[in-house]
């Protein structure tokens, strides 16, 4: 085993992946944190804890999702042979569940009986309010009050699954600042509560442990392509936020050195513009919600707001292990506008009859551009991470009201 | 205590011990309307009774601050304030006052991105003593606290009501200065924390260290001033400052004449309560 060529090891036990990750914290939530990671090194280790996911992933959730071949979207870019991974068909609309179901499980292992989490768009809050419906724990989650506006569907959802929502109106009103509530709420409320994070972002070890549950994506992409066409896959492209679902569908592949990776951030109204979300092709490296990584700021370290059409995006950093991933040159960052996600939004839903989230017509909006430069033997798996009923208004609005 | 002659710090609670009397710590955000009137502020603090300052570095995200703290950052970073402003501040703050120690208090991505060896040079040049770094556990400890230590600054760690006996042992470790016990799980300016239950505490730490302890979070008046320092070695009091400066500015959000002689009213009022209680000898 050579470690050295591994991009797969990291993070070290203290939670880096590079010069990002670690845990930066208040004093107060360190003991929460310490549990959190002997926890999950336990439950990890336990074929019980396995199995349980396992049952809820296959009944529950609806696992395996499909993997579909985009046969008119294809014939239309003229190139590689693309392939969308299924997420936005399992329960609760996206990606998130499998994350929120790990963690779900192991708060019920530590005994805890509150959950909060933030949201974005709205799909982790779901998710998070489905499970704790299930298993009737406590709920709260903490939404921009700009994003409760646009993600009106999502809210209602969450208030249908009985979870509290919390419109935060401090800051910029959108995801960061529900993230900085939610963890104003657990330093409040230490003894009780679990906090739900809902990408690979935030003090070690939610990055490492998110990227686990998630990872099923790329495992799962693997046996499916192997089946349909006798081998892997080429190149992957998926969209990053924080990066869940990226790192989903990446992990598997990081050390398969010919498969081409690419990550496709927010560029909002184009980099040159200042209003965007691309933490990577317009941030520096910094220190935000609990670990380094390339975040948007200004030279003195403050915060920019982020700008994105999609609200699962408009964040000003990104996971720790893609910005790990930057700097060792193992994927490659893309910026994607708004006009370039509204593009690839309206193509998938005419030409294969799915509406996909705005997050992930994102990374349409890059195969667009891709797909045509590659040969027509070329496997492209695309992660389909959520699908856009919740988006309909937003879209509608920027179209000028023709649906 | 690699130096050989006292800090500021341990200066002042020496001579805090040989009054027999606990210190006020009194907590202001720099540039907070404005960088004229924070200064002004500053200066009249030790005047006031203030005997040690927290000067709160403004961040955008503070995730460990309530309300008042976060909107007291948000009016000085709108007044256009930077850490090297808030450096510059302290140092003409230090031309007027050689024994009043100054302690930077917030998170770390400003002094980050600002350079962590240029900052502690700079911080050390403009008459800073300590640092508090709420999102610094001691699991950083290679980022800033050890290279702090080594420039001759004082790292002043949080111990809080999550610190457990066999933690408190790491937090201290390479705590300077004084140890500073957030009195309640949650964030500045919140609950109201019980005196009985913070004593305990205090003792709790004291077994561990010999540094004195200050302890904050939650107090606000006079009465709860007095009632906390009688169990700790110091009082620190933030929010209710910075409530008191909101409450003084104008309609637009500007300073007024009453800003600053307001801040010094509230210190009085905290400094006479806290100079009140006598140490059992």
């Amino acid at each position: 085993m050579n470690v050295l060529n591994s991009y797969r090891t990291g993070p070290d036990e203290r939670g880096h992946f590079g010069i990002h990750g670690g845990r930066f914290v208040a004093e107060t939530l360190m003991p929460n944190i310490l549990a959190l990671d002997e926890a999950y090194r336990v439950a990890r280790a336990d074929p019980a804890f396995q199995a349980e996911m396992d049952g809820y992933l296959a009944h529950y959730v609806g696992r395996p999702s499909p993997i579909y071949f985009a046969e008119r979207l294809t014939e239309h870019l003229g190139g590689a042979k693309i392939y969308l991974k299924r997420e936005e068909l399992n329960h609760t609309g996206s990606h998130k569940v499998n994350n929120v179901l790990g963690q779900i499980l192991l708060a019920r292992r530590m005994g805890k009986k509150r959950i909060i989490a933030e949201t974005g768009a709205g799909q982790h809050g779901v998710a998070t309010a489905t499970l704790c419906a299930r298993f009737g724990l406590e709920c709260v989650v903490y939404m921009g009050a700009v994003d409760v506006e646009r993600q009106k569907p999502n809210v209602f959802r969450m208030k249908m699954l009985g979870a509290s929502v919390v419109p935060v109106t401090s800051g910029s009103r959108t995801l960061k600042d529900a993230m900085n509530e939610a963890l104003r709420d657990w330093v409040t409320n230490v003894d009780d509560t679990f906090y739900c994070i809902g990408t690979v972002a935030g003090p070690h070890p939610y990055p490492a442990m998110v990227r686990d549950f998630q990872s099923i994506i790329g495992r799962e992409t693997r046996a499916q392509l192997m089946e349909m066409e006798g081998r892997g896959p080429d190149s992957l492209i998926a969209a990053v936020g924080g990066g869940s679902n990226a790192i989903g569908l990446f992990h598997e592949f990081l050390d398969d050195p010919d498969v081409e990776i690419f990550g496709v951030e927010a560029a909002g109204h184009g980099i040159s513009s200042g209003q965007h979300a691309a933490s990577i092709t317009g941030g520096k490296p910094g220190v935000l919600h609990g670990n380094r990584t390339y975040l948007l700021m200004d030279g003195d370290g403050q915060i920019a707001e982020a700008h994105s059409i999609s609200a699962g995006l408009d964040y000003p950093g990104i996971g720790p292990e893609h910005s790990y991933l930057h700097d060792v040159k193992r994927v490659t960052y893309l910026p994607c506008t708004d006009s370039e996600a509204l593009a690839g939004f309206q193509l998938l839903a005419k030409l294969e009859g799915i509406i996909p989230a705005l997050e992930c017509a994102h990374a349409i909006g890059k195969v667009m551009e891709i797909a045509p430069t590659k040969a027509k033997d070329h496997l492209m798996v695309v992660n389909l991470s959520g699908r856009g009923d919740k988006d309909i208004f937003t879209v509608a609005e920027h179209l000028g009201g023709q649906v | 205590m690699t130096s050989s002659h006292p800090t500021r710090i341990a200066a002042r609670f020496a001579s805090l011990a040989a009054e027999g009397r606990p210190g006020l710590v009194t907590f202001i955000t720099a540039g907070d309307p404005d960088g004229v009137t924070s200064l002004d502020i500053l200066k009249a603090l030790p005047g006031a009774g203030a005997d040690l300052i927290e000067v709160g570095v403004p961040f955008t995200d503070p995730m460990a601050d309530g309300p008042a703290i976060q909107a007291a950052g948000l009016r000085a970073l709108k007044a256009g304030q930077t850490l090297a402003k808030t450096l510059a501040m302290v140092a003409q703050f230090r031309a007027g006052d050689a024994a009043t120690p100054v302690i930077l208090m917030g998170y770390y991505n400003p002094i980050y991105v600002y350079g962590v060896d240029r900052f502690l040079a700079d911080a050390r040049a403009a008459g800073v003593d300590g640092l508090i770094i709420v999102d610094l556990p001691p699991e950083e400890d290679e980022e800033l606290c050890l290279p702090a230590l080594k420039a001759g600054l004082d790292f002043i760690r949080l111990a809080t009501p999550t610190t457990d006996d066999k933690r408190l042992p790491a937090v201290l470790r390479h705590t300077a200065g004084f140890v500073y016990y957030v009195s309640i799980t949650g964030i500045t300016g919140a609950a109201t924390p019980d005196a009985g239950r913070v004593s305990q505490a205090v003792a709790r730490i004291k077994q561990h260290t010999d540094l004195p302890v200050a302890v904050g979070f939650g107090v606000k008046t006079p009465e709860q001033a007095a009632a906390i320092a009688a169990g700790a070695d110091a009082v620190v009091v933030g929010s209710a400052l910075v409530e008191a400066v909101r409450a003084s500015l104008d309609e637009t959000g500007a300073a007024t004449p009453r800003t600053v002689s307001d801040v010094v009213q509230l210190v009085q009022g905290l400094a006479a309560a806290v100079r009140g209680v006598a140490r059992a000898a």
